[in-house]
């Protein structure tokens, strides 16, 4: 960019809007939007960026992985990878064995990926070279993982063996074992190269610090019956866990040395018919709405919200169906939510401050994942039964783009590989 | 449906239409495999090949479906399956080409 930037100095032309701004006072709704997508400005200068990038790239074969992204085909063990900007796949990697529920995590140069396949297996990916670096069998069953903050462990939560493995980054040689006894779930890392996860089976939650020799875990019980899934905040401070078993979720503080079990949205479906869920709601990083925790109730077809701070309910907006996702705009200014079968060809948006939902909209059938971009611009759908990736405008909801794939579910980009948490 | 007919179900069920079958075959391999894999292995739910379902017949396991395991994440599938949809499922889990 510097070395564009030095090229043009001087030089670049400026671009002059063809229509003149309009100003808008408080209490007009002005028009829909402007995007000013194909203005004559736009082309000319799409065509000058097209040569220079030629020019520059030449000999180097350099791509920076910036935009890039990794999408999950779980019938066929392979991954796709995509590029944000073009809208497009640029490359596929095969071999990675069953990825049903598979999820990855990223290296801090965001060369590298992670992926935690549901057979146990754990395998390295180059995404620019598009080949697997590295693979091992680590067990017999898993269901995720995560990179500690310094890049050098990847941890993950296996069901069979129960408990959590550590593997040097590098290598993926194992460096530490942890047994739990119980299917392990909900597993993030948190700064000070620390892991949390819980245990279905036991209803705890465990900390295991990576940072010394030897790893040292502080076990907390009382967490509820069978945690299901579990997220951290950005910040790594609050830890919350989904409790299949009981009618409320529970909430750590991990800034606290000895952090004490706190229930939250207690009795949120009492008195009420919990309804069949036919898909677990899924928890992660991504609740924060302004100063609100947006999170997917289990049972009822609803989201409910808390006070970030305080954790008190602050409200409950009726959806679609039964949530799986309920992921907040990076902004946090809306609130997209999908939902578990048989209502999984559908959408729904939600305005965080009126906590309404605004559009409701069918992508297609079976609507797995959504993946924001970094800034929240556009967000991406998986459509499995489509065969398709869609990509749509988060402000004008319109659609820009479909990517074929096969059977696809998680959607990642590398702009994950600087936020803790996923 | 009463008892005879759901017997009478279970006989028919070859005669399930080829597309319908692939239709619950998709659906016992994407959503049954949500929580017992995609391999059906097991998940958050048990492995649910053959061998190990070995202490059920058609009839129990297709109520096992229908009626879901109260107490645990297994949901009643009753209000999205039909009784044959359900038989059909039991028979190929506890018999079908395991490829």
């Amino acid at each position: 960019m510097t070395r564009i930037r030095r090229l043009f100095a001087g030089a670049a032309p400026v671009a002059q809007r063809a229509t003149p701004p309009e100003y808008l006072k408080n209490g007009e709704t002005g028009p829909a939007l402007l995007l000013g997508k194909n203005t004559p400005a736009r082309h000319l200068l799409k065509a000058v960026t097209v040569v220079l990038c030629t020019a520059l790239a030449t000999g180097a074969q350099a791509q920076a992985t910036g935009d890039l992204g990794l999408v999950v085909e779980r019938a066929s063990g392979s991954l796709l990878v995509v590029d944000q900007s073009e809208r497009a796949q640029v490359g596929r990697i095969e071999g990675l064995g069953d990825l049903s529920h598979a999820s990855l995590v990223y290296s801090p140069d965001e060369r590298f990926a992670y992926v935690f396949g549901r057979d146990g297996g754990l395998t390295k990916v180059d995404i620019l070279e598009r080949r697997i670096v590295a693979r091992v069998m680590q067990a017999g069953n898993s269901i995720g993982g995560a990179i500690s903050d310094d890049g050098r462990y990847v941890a993950v939560s296996n069901y069979e063996p129960g408990g959590v493995r550590v593997f040097d980054a590098e290598t993926l040689e194992m460096v530490a074992d942890i047994p739990t006894g119980s299917k392990t779930i909900g597993l993030v890392d948190i700064p000070g190269t620390r892991f949390v996860f819980s245990l279905w089976d036991k209803g705890e939650t465990w900390i295991a610090d990576l940072s010394g020799e030897a790893p040292r875990i502080r076990k907390i019980e009382g967490m509820g019956s069978n945690p299901y899934d579990a997220l951290v905040t950005g910040d790594g401070r609050t830890y919350i866990a989904g409790l299949f078993g009981e009618d409320h979720l529970t909430a750590l503080d991990l800034w606290q040395d000895k952090p004490v079990p706190r229930p939250i949205l207690s009795g949120y479906a009492r008195g009420r018919e919990g309804l069949p869920v036919y898909k677990m709601p899924h928890l992660e990083g991504w609740a924060l709405a302004g100063q609100e925790f947006v999170l997917p109730a289990m049972g009822q077809h609803e989201v409910l919200w808390v006070d970030a701070r305080t954790l008190e309910e602050t409200g409950r907006t009726a959806v679609h169906g039964q949530p799986v996702f309920a992921m907040a705009r990076p902004d946090g200014r809306h609130v997209w939510v999908n939902f578990a079968p048989p209502d999984n060809d559908t959408i729904q948006v939600i305005d965080t401050l009126t906590k309404q939902v605004i559009r409701t909209f069918k992508p297609g059938p079976a609507v797995l994942h959504m993946e924001f971009t970094p800034r929240g611009h556009e967000v991406w759908l998986s459509v499995r039964d489509a065969g398709k990736i869609m990509v749509y405008d988060t402000q004008s909801f319109e659609k820009l783009g479909e990517i074929a794939a096969r059977n696809p579910s998680g959607i990642f980009f590398t702009a994950r590989a600087h936020k803790t948490g996923l | 449906m009463n008892r005879a007919a759901l017997i009478l179900a279970l006989a028919a069920t070859p005669a399930l239409a080829d597309q319908d079958a692939a239709v619950l075959e998709r659906l016992v391999r994407q959503d049954c495999g949500s929580c017992h894999g995609l391999t059906l292995r097991g998940g958050l739910g048990p492995d649910i090949r053959a061998r190990a379902l070995a202490h059920h017949d058609d009839e129990s396991l297709a109520a096992v479906i229908l009626d879901g395991v109260p107490g645990t994440p297994m949901p009643p599938w009753r209000p999205l399956l039909s009784e044959e949809d359900a038989a059909w499922i039991a028979e190929y889990l506890l018999n079908g080409d395991r490829k």
